[in-house]
């Protein structure tokens, strides 16, 4: 019991906190940066621009079939080889925009592909180019389709950042790593906390999932 | 690089066997636990529902590392040691029944009500009607969302990495630290991990193309 | 099906061009003098460990590094670069180390590095700063006395990833079976829950963990000589240079012998003069 007072002293608390504003800054630019990237590489893949889609195509598959982990080493140890010096926070970003534009790539195809084929049609014939029919028909009502599935990504996005701690990234998971490498005896307390500090991040959002997935369903 | 593989062939194949070992026992368990929560969340009673949905959200919000160094690091207090690989098994087996659960449930729900008042109505037990009616038509359904899950758990497997479970991650962490040759040990390691992931997501991309 | 069988074909191909490519760019890294980088941008940036206790540790009162090697870090970059010069500290664990060495994203590491034959061939090391030795570290309640024990079949040994203590307890203890971990914090933990029956690395890391912990002793005396090396990127010869000049300065006027009572003095079982080079 007396660990457990100790563990979650003030400045060890403070210092988890600090660490979990780390993951919070990482997700946000990590979410907004994948999201417009998966958005352009997955329409690119449905309108199939010759040799363009399917290099895409190619390069999203390997991507995402790959384990994150992996991406991380890749971006870390390669990057600087190509002459770009970076810093965990970097290589962390770099790696996450990486696989989960993938990942939304995915999503998004798939969304597109669900819209039904008359709806286009429909458009084309009245009077709208490809392009119009495109923007004001089909990706709009394929965004909505695809909203569950685009924020249970973004959640797991917001867990793999825990994998970042292999490369030094002072978030969450490494900061409690920091305190219990002081005193191991702090280590169930450590990894109670942050189970708890991530649930409750990741349900937050989930929660503004369904409430965003109600809302917009009203709208439509 | 093919000097390093031929010189590190029996480490990264060791990797590969553990690595496909830990994702098929994961596999099965956590199908038989995801479709028993499954059936849970959509059962009329309020409390095994409620129950369901605690399981279903703890482990879907947060992260499978903590998940595994949980199970590593602090269940040995209270049962006797576990090995890395048993550790990363359990803890990826409960971390992917969660989104298992999930995409049966979706699966169930989409069959409809009617079919089981339909099958009460004509003398069916509430079991018989999920068995022979409900859950072959549901797991119909739900086999493309179900593949992707196998991917993502083959993929999420790279965890047993930090515990020490043998696997290709790990194997490559330590052929990396000892020849020094890190980025082309990783190329290798993820091509092994393409020959696994590749093929079944096109195959799952096909399947959902033929069911649709 | 066959559109399948296509896909793949033309991954795997895509794929062992991409291997090609990147085994011929191998060689492309920048490898300019990293003195006169050094010098020109008035700051070293510098590789240290963070979750060793004595020798570079984050301190979460503050969020900053403690520990010996952070303080010759500081030393040395005052000495080499005068009292303007600017020391950055890049966090790097056991097994990340080498290849931020190499691949360029620090200028030099102090980071409880032996020197090795293996080491020496990738990278260019000072004169020996400290000289540590390998030891095993058990719970006081273990039968365990010296490093012949461990050699039986099932036995268990933690070791860190990218330590010496693997290829060392291979050499000695054949028989035993090496679990490895990423940070000694992992490590330690592993060993107090059971997962093997003891650790193994430098005496010098075994003391901070027990000087902590006292449940826990280190035991079997140093099995190995482990001198620790400040290393720089290979062909590095006038960083190298200028970093033993710094060096033996600060053994001239006392500041080397300083820091280390500093941090080791108070160390119980541990008599810092031993490890003084």
């Amino acid at each position: 019991m007396q660990n457990w007072i100790n563990a979650y002293s003030a400045t060890n608390l403070r210092f988890l906190l600090q660490g979990l504003w780390v993951t919070i800054e990482v997700s946000i630019i990590s979410i907004l940066l994948s999201f417009i990237i998966g958005l352009i590489l997955g329409t690119l893949r449905y309108v199939k621009i010759k040799y363009l889609s399917k290099i895409v195509g190619v390069i999203v598959d390997v991507i995402r079939n790959l384990p994150l982990l992996l991406i991380i080493f890749f971006t870390y140890f390669g990057l600087p080889g190509m002459g770009i010096r970076v810093n965990p926070m970097i290589a962390a970003i770099t790696a996450l925009v990486v696989f989960e534009s993938a990942m939304l790539a995915e999503i998004v195809r798939a969304g597109i592909a669900a819209v039904p084929d008359g709806q286009m049609e429909g458009a084309r014939s009245n009077g709208m180019s490809y392009a119009q029919a495109l923007f004001h028909v089909v990706l709009p009502q394929a965004l909505t389709m695809m909203i569950p599935a685009l924020l249970s990504q973004f959640v797991s996005l917001v867990k793999d950042t825990s994998l970042a701690t292999i490369i030094v990234l002072p978030e969450l998971l490494y900061h409690a790593q920091i305190i219990y490498s002081q005193d191991p005896n702090f280590i169930i307390p450590m990894y109670a906390m942050i189970a708890v500090m991530y649930f409750i991040l990741c349900f937050c959002l989930s929660r503004l999932a369904k409430y965003l997935q109600t809302r917009l369903a009203n709208v439509f | 690089m093919w000097q390093l593989f031929t010189q590190n062939w029996q480490a990264f194949l060791t990797g590969f066997w553990h690595t496909i070992l830990s994702s098929i026992i994961a596999l099965i368990f956590s199908f038989i636990l995801g479709s028993g929560f499954a059936i849970l969340e959509t059962n009329p009673n309020k409390f095994w529902r409620g129950v369901a949905k605690v399981y279903v959200e703890i482990f879907r919000n947060i992260p499978l590392l903590v998940v595994t160094m949980f199970f590593y690091l602090v269940l040995p207090k209270v049962l006797p040691a576990m090995s890395g690989f048993t550790a990363g098994t359990i803890g990826l087996t409960l971390y992917t029944s969660a989104f298992i659960a999930e995409t049966v449930r979706s699966g169930l729900q989409s069959v409809g009500t009617g079919q089981m008042e339909g099958c009460l109505a004509n003398g069916l037990s509430y079991w018989q009607a999920m068995k022979n009616v409900i859950l072959p038509q549901a797991l119909k359904i739900t086999i493309p969302p179900l593949g992707n899950q196998f991917v993502n758990l083959i993929k999420n497997s790279s965890v047993l990495a930090f515990v020490a479970g043998m696997d290709l991650m790990y194997q490559g962490d330590v052929i990396a630290s000892n020849t020094f040759q890190t980025i082309p040990t990783y190329i290798i390691v993820g091509i092994f991990y393409l020959i696994l992931t590749l093929p079944l997501s096109y195959y799952m991309q096909y399947l959902e193309k033929k069911l649709a | 099906m066959k559109r399948i069988w296509k896909k793949l074909g033309i991954i795997l191909s895509l794929l062992l061009v991409a291997i090609g490519l990147a085994g011929c760019g191998n060689k492309a890294v920048n490898k300019s003098n990293v003195y006169q980088h050094v010098k020109k941008t008035n700051t070293i940036i510098w590789g240290v460990r963070n979750d060793t206790p004595l020798f570079g540790l984050v301190d979460p009162k503050t969020g900053t590094l403690r520990g010996f090697e952070i303080d010759l870090a500081k030393a040395l970059t005052k000495e080499i670069l005068g009292p303007t010069g600017k020391c950055k500290l890049f966090q790097a664990s056991a097994k990340t180390k080498i290849p931020v060495l190499k691949n360029g994203n620090i200028d030099v590491l102090l980071a409880t590095c032996t020197i090795t034959p293996d080491r020496a061939k990738v990278v260019d090391f000072s004169k020996p700063y400290f000289g540590a030795g390998q030891s095993l570290l058990v719970p006081k309640t273990s039968s365990l006395h010296s490093i012949k024990q461990l050699n039986k079949p099932g036995t268990k040994v933690l070791a860190v990833k990218g330590t010496t203590a693997i290829a060392n307890i291979q050499k000695v203890a054949p028989k035993a079976k090496l679990l490895e971990y990423d940070d000694y914090g992992q490590c330690f933990s592993a060993l107090k829950s059971g997962q093997g029956v003891a650790m193994s690395t430098d005496n010098g890391i075994l003391a901070g963990i027990a000087a902590n912990n006292p449940q826990y002793h280190v035991v079997g005396g140093s099995f190995t000589t482990e001198p620790y090396g400040i290393a720089v990127d290979k062909g590095q010869h006038q960083m190298r240079d200028e970093i033993n000049k710094a060096f033996a300065k600060l053994k001239a006027n006392g500041t080397y012998d300083r820091l280390l009572k500093k941090w080791f003095a108070d160390v119980p079982g541990f008599n810092y003069k031993e490890v003084e080079k």
